[in-house]
């Protein structure tokens, strides 16, 4: 899959912290695990809303949405960033990364993130992900 | 009298040592060989540079306080398990405050939502202040309080829950965090850009000063820039650089140096790599104690003793094989004990996942107390000291946080403040950290750095995990009781106060506190006085450096 991946246009990834965590080691190494991948990164940075996130994934024509979540609030944050995109009518990937408790993971993939990346994953689990989540959705719309 | 002949300096120690009153122990090992207090030479504990410790007799005379940090749910919540401590035989309070709370705003924030009670306690307005501390003689107990951007509102409630109970503000002991410059560089629990926050601390500073002769108006933290990703040079250098800021604002601000300087008290980080960490204490002492005397002119002793709080690395627990950060933790402790810490909070060995259970709680206790009881570095001062690689491990530190305080003056134009300034625009602190970060990441992805558990050792995990959960009525509790508080209070009054605090906070002469403490007891709340305040200040919004 990584053959294909890797002729597949230039996958562009926006990474935001909603609200108020402010917990940035993690999303910022991946920023750069994303770069080195070959993807272009949109990095918004921390205290961001879903509008911002949605307008952003708007105005850089994204492919995925990661979000970075370290305060226990990925049960009632995530979702609704997946609804806000959904509103939007935007066919993008939301994949979390973070601290999500096993129990959580099953629920929180229910509410339809795409994928959840745990303390630990590899560089190449993380930059693997992303392009598995974007492969899934262009391969179910022709138009992509 | 600072650099005294070695044998009246080797006798000035002895003499401290023997007007000191021991720990009631045998000094001698688990055989029964006794051992001398001290090994080495100077300089000695007690003594300038104070690079083997404070005092003559180190934790023979009284070990590091056990300070555990707690707080979760409702204030009401929290103040039992204070009220438990208490009769537990604690005399210290350490209070962690929930999100919202830590970046003033009020519980009905549209941000709040999943937060409230979560990683500490709500406080909205001063009737959440009085639950907390309701039944507990402020007179009789220090409270420690980690909290940075509205700082100044909590250290007013404070204050205001001492006076409705009778306890002047003369009275209080404690400390508050209020390091608000690695907010910027590090915990981004900050509201207002860096110069008008600068002028908050400053304020507190003078008031402190002047009216709380038992209160510690600032904690200069390097705990959160090493969580951020640095590594032990920068934490030890940006730590210290904050501290000698502090120094400079104040200082500019009217206030004399030996006046503020000896309730400046610091808190580091204690990871894994044990001479690196233990180089990292004894060398900030020695820089404190260097710079205060050489640079800034302090002349009481006292301003140029570095008094220190540790906390094991947060950073370094694993969610895989959990159990094992046990094993972390008690190296990590043993590196804050041999470098000489005043005080230790251990961390539990499930907090890579969530708020630690009960039991985890006990075990971190119960850790440091095995390094404080059974290992027996306690019986000797700064054990390490002389060591070869330990003193040159304590110079290279020193040199490399050297190198960094050049870098600030040089941006700062001769001023460690307007360094941090800079580099708090330019993205230097962020830069360096996220670097930092990232070297080490790469470097375990890579297999060069092996983490038990995580890309070595990897079979074993149970997979089983016995996470502590907050529920969602704890939110419905707190969201009531502000607005409940709302509808009491006299609307008049607040918004007359919070119109005088921003005519106030427009003028630079005039103190805020005393204002601020008016606008407490209206029950003005703690977002409604973030918002007033921003409306002079302005709001700072972090540039995206990466």
């Amino acid at each position: 899959m990584s053959d294909a991946s890797t002729s597949d246009p230039q996958i562009r990834v926006v990474l935001a912290k909603l609200g108020f965590d402010g917990h940035d080691r993690g999303i910022k190494i991946v920023a750069r695990i994303l770069r080195d991948a070959g993807m272009e990164v949109i990095f918004l940075g921390l205290r961001q809303s879903y509008k911002n996130v949605v307008n952003a994934v708007e105005q850089e024509d994204a492919d995925a949405v990661g979000l970075s979540m370290h305060n226990a609030s990925h049960m009632t944050l995530a979702p609704k960033m997946v609804d806000a995109l959904a509103e939007a009518g935007l066919e993008v990937p939301v994949i979390v990364g973070g601290i999500v408790p096993d129990e959580d993971i099953d629920p929180l993939m229910k509410t339809g993130v795409a994928a959840i990346l745990g303390p630990g994953a590899s560089a190449e689990e993380v930059a693997q992900t992303v392009r598995d989540a974007v492969a899934a959705v262009r391969g179910s719309s022709p138009q992509a | 009298m600072s650099d005294p002949a070695p044998d009246q300096a080797r006798a000035a120690w002895q003499e401290a040592y023997d007007a000191t009153k021991l720990r009631d122990v045998p000094f001698e090992t688990m055989s029964g060989v006794p051992v001398e207090p001290l090994y080495g030479d100077g300089p000695y504990p007690g003594q300038y540079p104070y690079t083997r410790g404070l005092h003559a007799a180190g934790y023979r005379s009284r070990l590091w306080t056990m300070r555990m940090f707690a707080g979760f749910g409702t204030a009401e919540d929290t103040n039992a398990r204070f009220k438990e401590l208490l009769r537990a035989g604690g005399g210290g309070l350490s209070t962690a405050f929930d999100m919202p709370t830590l970046m003033g705003r009020d519980s009905d924030h549209d941000w709040a939502l999943g937060e409230v009670g979560h990683c500490g306690v709500a406080v909205d307005t001063l009737a959440d202040m009085e639950d907390l501390f309701a039944d507990i003689d402020l007179s009789s107990v220090s409270t420690s309080m980690t909290i940075n951007g509205p700082a100044a509102m909590i250290m007013a409630m404070y204050i205001a829950v001492g006076e409705k109970t009778g306890v002047e503000r003369s009275q209080l002991a404690g400390t508050i965090q209020n390091d608000i410059l690695k907010e910027y560089q590090a915990q981004k629990e900050y509201i207002f850009p860096p110069r008008p926050s600068m002028r908050i601390v400053t304020d507190m500073m003078k008031f402190t000063s002047t009216e709380m002769p038992k209160w510690h108006p600032i904690s200069i933290s390097g705990y959160h820039i090493r969580e951020a990703g640095s590594n032990a040079a920068q934490e030890l250098a940006f730590t210290l650089a904050n501290g000698f800021a502090y120094v400079e604002a104040a200082v500019a601000a009217g206030l004399d140096i030996d006046d503020f300087a000896p309730r400046l008290s610091f808190f580091f980080n204690s990871h894994s790599d044990f001479f690196e960490e233990i180089g990292k204490f004894r060398a900030a002492r020695r820089i404190w104690a260097r710079w205060m005397k050489e640079r800034y002119g302090a002349k009481d002793p006292r301003s140029m003793m570095m008094k220190f709080h540790t906390q094991t690395a947060g950073v370094s627990l694993t969610a895989q094989q959990a159990e094992i950060n046990i094993g972390r933790v008690a190296i990590q402790a043993l590196a804050g004990a041999l470098g000489g810490t005043q005080s230790l909070h251990t961390d539990a060995y499930d907090e890579a996942m969530a708020l630690p259970t009960e039991d985890a709680a006990r075990i971190a206790l119960r850790t440091q107390q095995i390094v404080a009881h059974e290992t027996g570095v306690t019986n000797v001062v700064d054990p390490l000291g002389g060591a070869p690689f330990v003193e040159w491990m304590t110079d290279e530190m020193e040199r490399r946080a050297e190198d960094i305080f050049a870098h600030l003056l040089d941006i700062g134009n001769d001023s460690i403040l307007e360094g941090a300034y800079a580099g708090i625009d330019d993205g230097y602190f962020v830069g360096e950290i996220a670097d930092a970060a990232y070297r080490f990441e790469r470097e375990v992805n890579e297999g060069k750095r092996i983490i038990v558990g995580v890309n070595e050792f990897t079979e074993g995990d149970s997979g089983e995990r016995n996470l502590l959960r907050i529920g969602a009525e704890v939110e419905e509790y707190q969201l009531k009781r502000l607005n409940d508080v709302k509808q009491r209070r006299d609307n008049d009054a607040v918004t007359r106060v919070l119109t005088q605090l921003k005519t106030e906070a427009a003028d630079p002469e005039i103190n805020l506190m005393p204002t601020m403490i008016e606008a407490v007891k209206t029950f003005a709340t703690e977002g409604e006085i973030v918002a007033s305040l921003e409306e002079v200040f302005g709001t700072y919004v972090e540039k995206v450096f990466l």
